[in-house]
């Protein structure tokens, strides 16, 4: 629960929702939060999505996970409160933060906007801050942090709707830019249909790339081509169309997180084509080297991406009425939402109603 | 009826082949098809023995058949069994003894080289973007199978004929017997250091794997300007790697210590490792955005770790060779810059104990067969 000395710092009840062990349950949780510094934003949250890293970190899947552990990195609100040195927000404006709340802001990273990359960089929740505390994420009534840290929601985007940008959205917009598969008739496929591949059909359709989504389940066809917009559709367990689709992508941007082939996908690209790891696996994945050499082909990995990036992503969403296809839930679902997102049962993204549901900590 | 090798074509050819999988070589007559208007017919004076030859004699591949296989390494179909002999190579060099009609680069009495590659579509995008190693269509010099059935075989042999667009000049300064190497080895690391930005002196480039391939990785590294780290799991190969090759740095893989202290330092890896070996310890050696490229080919695929891809962008890229019109920058580069391999001279009867000490990486760095003293 923390020193003494972290009680001192912290000086606004905060309330939020947590798990207390390897569980994952979600349950009340009294904290605090800082007072608001010279550079920083309070906000009142939301809503907040429930991302796929929230159940690794609650189960603390990945082994870095310390508890109470209140998740939740896709956090959208309102500002209440700024600090006297805060340029960018007044009190009223829609913010988001999503995955990081602090890096180093002096390394080589930091200085080309790309403090994801920064070895100091401070994740949002189950991170150390500058002060020694725990951060705790979006699932709570309010939030703390600091300017660079927050962007600006346009207001034609739908709060609920926006905040799985803030990881998924950029997660998925960084690459496609920075693999360069962004350029009109490209043909890129899209690995997964869940939180980050929707979105990624999405993205690159509005960057007048053509798109396939290949997927285990054939059920998701017509959502991918009739809701979302995707050109075409591969079932990857069926040889016959995935053979058809062989050498016809520039890219593939991959969301799936567990183990799988990378074979049948290398298949797929063109010669010179890139496939883009986005899901994280534990086990290492088996890299056939011969496609790799006699097509010059890549594979490479992306992790969310920096500040600058993530509000030209909001802004790219706005401007192309771009959000995430969700289901809004009370917070007090959150632990059955959980379970269903395990089974991968949600189109496509649950997002907490933080303001409607979740009792505030204090009134002032 | 099938044709035997040496009623195949009008020319009687010598050579040396491999018959079975055992990989040993021995003489083999076989024959080399007429030269056509777009020929050149080269006496052979020089010829490297590449790591793909011990592969490919071997049948490591899966692929080898013997005599020979189809264009493409991808396409494992059942051995023909026909005529036996794998003649190997594609470090080819030597002096051209007649033109065809129409060709206009060459003339009797050039030295030039033939490299890793004798045909292509000419008409597909890559063929059309002088990338014809990456055409679907692509023919190897060796182990390969014409349109009309004949197979193809390399360059451990008095003579070879190609057709004009796939012949390499040879720069004048440049030792025939030397060079020979670069027409694989050479563009094989000149060709993903040209596509993936490895040009830009200053930056940090790891050599893994110090033979055939990797210690050319050095010599052009260094033309170009970049900071180059040995990276290598045989501690004895230090000195020679700083004091001859002039690498800036050495690295014992196989040390802990050393990997911590040098992780996140490079710019880019060049992976010359032929064998199944991890990639988890080279990717942390690179820097944010890096890029680990490889272009040794194991027979089995790689074990490729997540986290260090996802958490610092780095990328795995694959490169195989270079187009024509790259191999000849690179051997005017090479030239410009006084960079041949080092090698060690043999005589074709040699042949097979250069192959044994090969596999067990006994060589510095190259063996290359004195073929037009030899006696085939």
């Amino acid at each position: 629960m923390g020193t003494v000395e972290e009680q001192k710092v912290q000086q606004k009840k905060a309330f939020g929702w947590a798990a207390r062990d390897t569980s994952g349950f979600l349950s009340p949780f009294n904290f605090s939060r800082r007072a608001t510094g010279e550079k920083d934003v309070t906000f009142k949250v939301v809503y907040c999505g429930i991302c796929h890293s929230d159940l690794h970190m609650i189960k603390n899947e990945w082994g870095v996970s310390t508890y109470p552990l209140v998740p939740g990195h896709e956090i959208v609100g309102v500002v209440t409160e700024i600090g006297s040195k805060v340029e960018k927000f007044k009190v009223g404006d829609r913010v988001g933060v999503g995955c990081m709340v602090g890096s180093c802001r002096s390394c080589d990273s930091c200085a080309n906007n790309l403090e994801n990359y920064c070895p100091k960089m401070i994740l949002t929740y189950g991170g150390t801050y500058y002060d020694g505390t725990t951060t705790y994420g979006g699932y709570s009534d309010i939030v703390v942090a600091d300017e660079h840290f927050i962007v600006r929601i346009p207001d034609n985007l739908p709060l609920d709707a926006a905040a799985p940008l803030l990881c998924a959205g950029i997660t998925v917009y960084s690459p496609l830019r920075y693999y360069g598969l962004d350029k009109p008739g490209m043909h890129v496929g899209v690995v997964g249909l869940g939180g980050l591949g929707h979105v990624a059909v999405k993205f690159a359709k509005a960057m007048g790339v053509k798109v396939t989504v290949i997927s285990t389940s054939p059920n998701k066809k017509k959502e991918a081509i009739e809701h979302l917009g995707a050109d075409s559709f591969l079932v990857s367990r069926n040889q016959d169309e995935m053979q058809a689709a062989m050498s016809t992508m520039d890219g593939i941007i991959d969301t799936v997180s567990a183990q799988h082939p990378l074979m049948p996908l290398m298949g797929l690209l063109k010669s010179h084509g890139k496939i883009v790891l986005l899901g994280v696996s534990e086990k290492p994945l088996e890299l056939p080297v011969f496609p790799l050499l006699v097509g010059r082909k890549i594979v490479g990995g992306s992790a969310i991406g920096g500040m600058k990036e993530t509000q030209e992503m909001i802004n790219f969403a706005a401007k192309h009425n771009i959000t995430a296809d969700i289901e809004v839930i009370p917070i007090d679902y959150v632990n059955t939402a959980i379970e269903r997102l395990v089974k991968a049962d949600v189109r496509y993204r649950f997002v907490i109603d933080i303001a409607n549901t979740m009792k505030s900590s204090s009134s002032s | 009826m099938a044709k035997s090798p040496e009623e195949e074509h009008p020319h009687k050819a010598l050579g040396w082949a491999a018959r079975d999988s055992s990989g040993v070589l021995s003489p083999f007559p076989f024959s080399r098809r007429e030269n056509g208007d777009d020929d050149v017919t080269i006496k052979i004076l020089y010829c490297g023995v590449c790591h793909s030859d011990l592969h490919s004699c071997k049948n490591e591949w899966g692929v080898s058949r013997y005599p020979l296989v189809p264009g493409n390494f991808m396409e494992s179909e059942s051995l023909a069994l026909n005529a036996p002999g794998c003649v190997a190579t594609h470090e080819i060099v030597g002096v051209v003894t007649k033109v065809g009609k129409a060709v206009m680069k060459f003339k009797v009495d050039d030295k030039v080289g033939v490299g890793v590659m004798i045909s292509s579509c000419k008409k597909c995008d890559c063929c059309k973007q002088d990338l014809e190693n990456y055409c679907p269509q692509m023919m190897l010099t060796y182990n390969s199978i014409n349109h009309d059935g004949t197979k193809n075989y390399g360059g451990y042999s008095d003579m070879i004929v190609v057709d004009q667009h796939y012949v390499l000049r040879f720069p004048d300064n440049m030792p025939l017997d030397a060079g020979a190497p670069l027409l694989c080895a050479g563009i094989t690391v000149y060709s993903p250091m040209m596509y993936y930005g490895m040009t830009e002196a200053g930056k940090h480039l790891g050599v893994a794997g110090l033979g055939g391939l990797g210690h050319v990785a050095v010599k052009i590294g260094k033309a170009m300007g970049l900071k180059v780290t040995v990276i290598s799991t045989s501690p004895k190969k230090e000195s020679e790697a700083i004091n001859s090759l002039g690498a800036d740095s050495f690295l014992v893989s196989t040390d802990p210590a050393k990997l911590k202290a040098a992780t996140g330092t490079m710019d880019f890896i060049i992976d010359t490792v032929s064998a199944v070996h991890p990639l988890l310890p080279l990717l942390s050696l690179l820097k944010l955005n890096g890029k680990l490229i490889t272009v040794g080919l194991p027979e089995k695929p790689l074990e490729l770790p997540i986290f260090p891809l996802v958490l610092g962008r780095r990328l795995v890229g694959g490169s195989d060779i270079g187009g024509i019109k790259e191999t000849q920058e690179m051997l005017d580069f090479c030239a410009k810059h006084n960079i041949t391999a080092d090698i060690e001279l043999i005589k074709m009867d040699q042949i097979n104990t250069a192959m044994e000490r090969l596999a067990r990486s006994d060589v510095r760095y190259r063996f290359v067969i004195d073929v037009g003293n030899s006696k085939l």
